[in-house]
């Protein structure tokens, strides 16, 4: 089944096996290509494997049913994520382009799917960079003792501390006062915040030094941003295991609650995180496999990065959990000892003489002797479940959940910095493949003149995103993150998603490709693969899609506010976006896809017109009486 | 005589139990924890303790008030419980009925607090005084953020690398146009050299073809 196209001069577009083969031995020099098949697979994995793996897929798990999230986890993955990444393996290393190329190859009207892949790896760059400096502010203040979050800062008078601070705790006002210095609303702009400004400077050089050659210099780089984050989350492991309390945190992860599957926000859940696991549909992995030798076995590389992504978020979420058991061990004997100074005070017991083992009985038998002058002493309620639970995802898991966990570690200093180190090198590796995102369309549309060298367009690239990230280091920059996190990096990209498989499989043609991959890989692709190419993965993208639009759609969006002077503090306010905010966000989500018919519709016009003007024009150099007999229908011939 | 020195011993203590209270007004409560800050090496409180005690408050109220020569009598310590709390009045040396201000002993406690606390080798939170909250140490705060020193650092290689990469780029390039230059000139020599072809001169002469019919004849 094949989707009938005006698509002329398919055949100028594509070269054909043959030609292929040749360009392999000859022009060998002009495009880039991996030093070797590590490179390329350590460059896809890191991409791959971002800061979703380790604070994302944990809280996920932890959230719906612990062990039993594994089960549609693994079912999605093998039917929508490793199908989608074999799709844009074989296509980009078939066609030899990257995004905008391929698309434009396959058939000119769906050149607006590669334009919208670009646009939402130059939005999402942007915001992801600013987590970047983010983590790279922490990583800089780590390297003082005592930690900068392990106290609160006197105020005026020295008599006590801060009273934002002795409210909320320390991480919290180190996070949201001494970091983002963040504003109660996201109206309140706040102004630029200078260290901010610095750290984002610091993450945008990094990342040029690191791209300014191409996957050259980026080649190089991805032996040490991808590997780095294994070796530490197993230091961290080992570590964790260590340290009282890490058993609980484990065993609270993978308990399984097996009436979640009933649940079908678990199993949307798991379909959007394997589908934004993958960074599929930014343009990053066609343009990697498109450096690739033409006969490369795409979909052993396939199978095998979904694996690894997969194994590395398990492995992730077992150190992290083991890291967050301890200090929630560590948060309930704090709770128990307040208690226990508080009993121990008021009934002018002995100190030490109740202590965390025997707290139990002496709370008994105080609460019969006298229980209403135990009431009055306002004890509370202390229970691990309830600080296991207190589990975070997001930029709270790191800068706040596992900031406080690292103080009580011994050796703070040490464990900061390997932390803060993997998260850089996670987020870099991602960060590589979002600006080859960016760079390869911008190539293939010929946007910048041939003489520009590569190095300029990076630097400009990397410049003209700083500037426009400036507005993510204002006061309210980190609900303006929040924003684009929720909306660019979601609804786009699962509709450029679909349009990647209605591009292959029904423009292109599932014949073609199939013999594609035949030329490419030596062997035909099993029934497996087919029937999730034509019917499951599309439809799995779809329901994910339908069920995510409708969810949004329920309720105004809101979001959470850092607010002193809320009556809760230090809970977050909920309060509703702006309406021009509103606005922002509908342009954030239909700007990027709307490429996708726009192109398609000029392309349309623009060939109708060309055909009707054809006809009149009459071209004395070209005589249609001889028709000169290409060489590849020649060879067709013979 | 013995029953008026009796009577009058019986007065004072009866006196300055009244002194001494709980919740006094002029008094504040003392709450050790020794064993929270020693362990094992906690030691027993007893009376030589407390003896030490009233003699290092007695110190405090000297350093702070010169000239009054304050006695470990005018420390009075009252309602002892094994939490190891107690609460204390420090009447003034020369009026032992009249006790000294709330704030005045506030002062002294908070003057000599260090002193205090290292006699018992106890620390502020180990050895409380209700309602006297410790002076807070300020924290050390070096002239540069020792962030920006790292900020610094990591530019400077960022900086050092970029440089380095640019100036790679610039001489790779024209290394790559020299030897451009070079195979060119290596082309256009054996280009002249194919088109020597010094065998056309070798042949037969063909006798069919020659200049005689230059003019066609008629």
């Amino acid at each position: 089944m094949k989707l009938k196209l005006p698509n002329p001069g398919l055949e100028g577009r594509i070269p054909s096996h043959g030609e292929l083969e040749k360009m392999e031995k000859e022009e060998a020099g002009d495009r880039p290509k991996w030093d070797n098949k590590t490179q390329y697979l350590l460059t896809c994995i890191g991409f791959c494997v971002g800061l979703g793996n380790v604070w994302r897929f944990p809280y996920l798990c932890q959230s719906h049913g612990g062990g039993a999230f594994m089960i549609p986890f693994l079912i999605l993955l093998v039917l929508e994520g490793i199908p989608l990444l074999h799709l844009e393996f074989a296509i980009g290393q078939r066609l030899r382009k990257g995004s905008v190329g391929v698309w434009r190859s396959i058939n000119p009207c769906l050149t607006g799917v590669g334009i919208a892949s670009l646009m939402v790896s130059f939005l999402v760059g942007m915001y992801y960079n600013t987590i970047m400096a983010w983590i790279m502010w922490y990583l800089f203040n780590s390297f003082q003792n005592p930690l900068p979050w392990s106290q609160c800062p006197l105020n005026a008078n020295r008599t006590g501390l801060i009273e934002e601070c002795a409210r909320s705790s320390t991480v919290d006002y180190f996070w949201y006062r001494e970091t983002l210095n963040t504003s109660e609303a996201i109206d309140d702009a706040g102004g630029l915040q200078w260290w901010i400004v610095l750290a984002l400077v610091a993450a945008w050089s990094v990342l040029y030094v690191c791209c300014i050659r191409g996957i050259e210099t980026t080649g190089k780089a991805v032996y040490i941003t991808s590997t780095l984050p294994y070796l530490v989350l197993t230091i961290f492991l080992i570590r964790g295991l260590t340290l009282k309390g890490s058993i609980e945190g484990i065993k609270f992860l993978f308990t399984p609650d097996v009436n979640e599957l009933m649940n079908p926000t678990t199993w949307l859940d798991a379909g959007a995180q394997v589908f934004y696991a993958f960074s599929i549909a930014w343009g990053g992995l066609i343009s990697f496999s498109s450096y690739n030798p033409i006969q490369n076995n795409c979909e052993r590389d396939a199978v095998l990065v979904g694996i690894i992504n997969s194994a590395t978020s398990l492995y992730a979420s077992i150190s992290i959990f083991a890291i967050l058991g301890f200090k929630a061990t560590t948060s309930f004997n704090n709770c128990l000892q307040a208690n226990i100074i508080a009993l121990t005070n008021h009934f002018e017991l002995p100190d030490q003489n109740i202590t965390v083992e025997n707290y139990g009985q002496w709370f008994e038998y105080l609460n019969q002797t006298s229980p209403g002058e135990v009431a009055s002493l306002h004890l509370r309620h202390c229970d691990l479940n309830t600080f296991l639970d207190q589990s975070a995802s997001g930029t709270g898991l790191a800068f706040i959940v596992f900031a406080e966990a690292v103080i009580a570690m011994p050796g703070s200093q040490v464990w900061a910095i390997l932390f803060f180190v993997m998260l850089l090198s996670l987020g870099l590796s991602s960060m590589f493949g979002n600006i080859e995102g960016v760079l390869n369309p911008i190539h293939d549309l010929n946007l910048v003149p041939k003489w520009v060298p590569n190095q300029l367009v990076t630097g400009i690239v990397c410049l003209v995103s700083f500037l426009v990230a400036l507005i993510f280091t204002l006061g309210s920059g980190n609900y303006w993150v929040e924003v684009f996190n929720g909306y660019v990096g979601s609804v786009p990209l699962l509709i450029i998603a679909f349009f990647e498989f209605v591009g292959v499989i029904y423009v292109r043609g599932m014949k073609t490709f199939s013999e594609d991959i035949v030329f490419m890989t030596g062997k035909e692709p099993s029934i497996f693969w087919k029937a999730c190419w034509m019917v499951i993965s599309p439809l799995m993208l779809m329901a994910v899609l339908i069920a995510y639009v409708i969810i949004q759609a329920q309720q105004h969006p809101n979001y959470f506010a850092w607010n002193p002077l809320y009556e809760l503090f230090p809970q977050t306010e909920v309060k509703p976006y702006p309406d021009w905010v509103f606005a922002i966000i509908l342009l954030l989500c239909v700007v990027p896809v709307l490429s996708i018919p726009l192109v398609f519709v000029y392309k349309l016009i623009q060939r109708r017109l060309r055909s009707s003007s054809a006809r009149t024009e009459l071209n004395p150099y070209c005589n249609d009486g001889f028709e000169v007999e290409t060489r590849e229908q020649k060879k067709r011939r013979a | 005589m013995l029953e008026k020195s009796l009577f009058l011993l019986c007065f004072s203590s009866a006196l300055a139990k009244q002194l001494c209270a709980p919740d006094a007004s002029d008094g504040y409560k003392v709450r050790l924890s020794i064993r929270t800050a020693l362990g094992d090496q906690a030691y027993a409180w007893n009376e030589d303790e407390l003896f030490l005690f009233r003699a290092t408050l007695a110190f405090a109220m000297r350093n702070r008030i010169s000239g009054q020569q304050f006695e470990v009598s005018n420390i009075i310590v009252c309602d002892e419980t094994p939490r190891v709390s107690f609460w204390f009045v420090v009447t003034s040396p020369s009026n032992t009925s009249h006790l000294v201000d709330k704030e005045e002993v506030e002062e002294a406690i908070r003057k000599s607090r260090n002193r205090i606390n290292s006699a018992f080798l106890l620390t502020d939170k180990t050895l409380e005084f209700l309602g006297i909250p410790p002076t807070l140490a300020a924290p050390v705060s070096p002239d540069t953020p020792p962030w920006l020193i790292v900020f610094g650092v990591v530019m400077g290689a960022v900086g050092a690398g970029i440089v380095v990469m640019l100036a790679f780029s610039v001489v790779q390039k024209k290394r790559k146009k020299d030897g451009k230059v070079v195979d060119e000139a290596v082309e256009e020599e054996t280009r002249a050299k194919t088109t020597d072809n010094g065998a056309a001169g070798d042949g037969v002469y063909n006798m069919s073809f020659s200049d005689d019919e230059r003019f066609t004849e008629m």
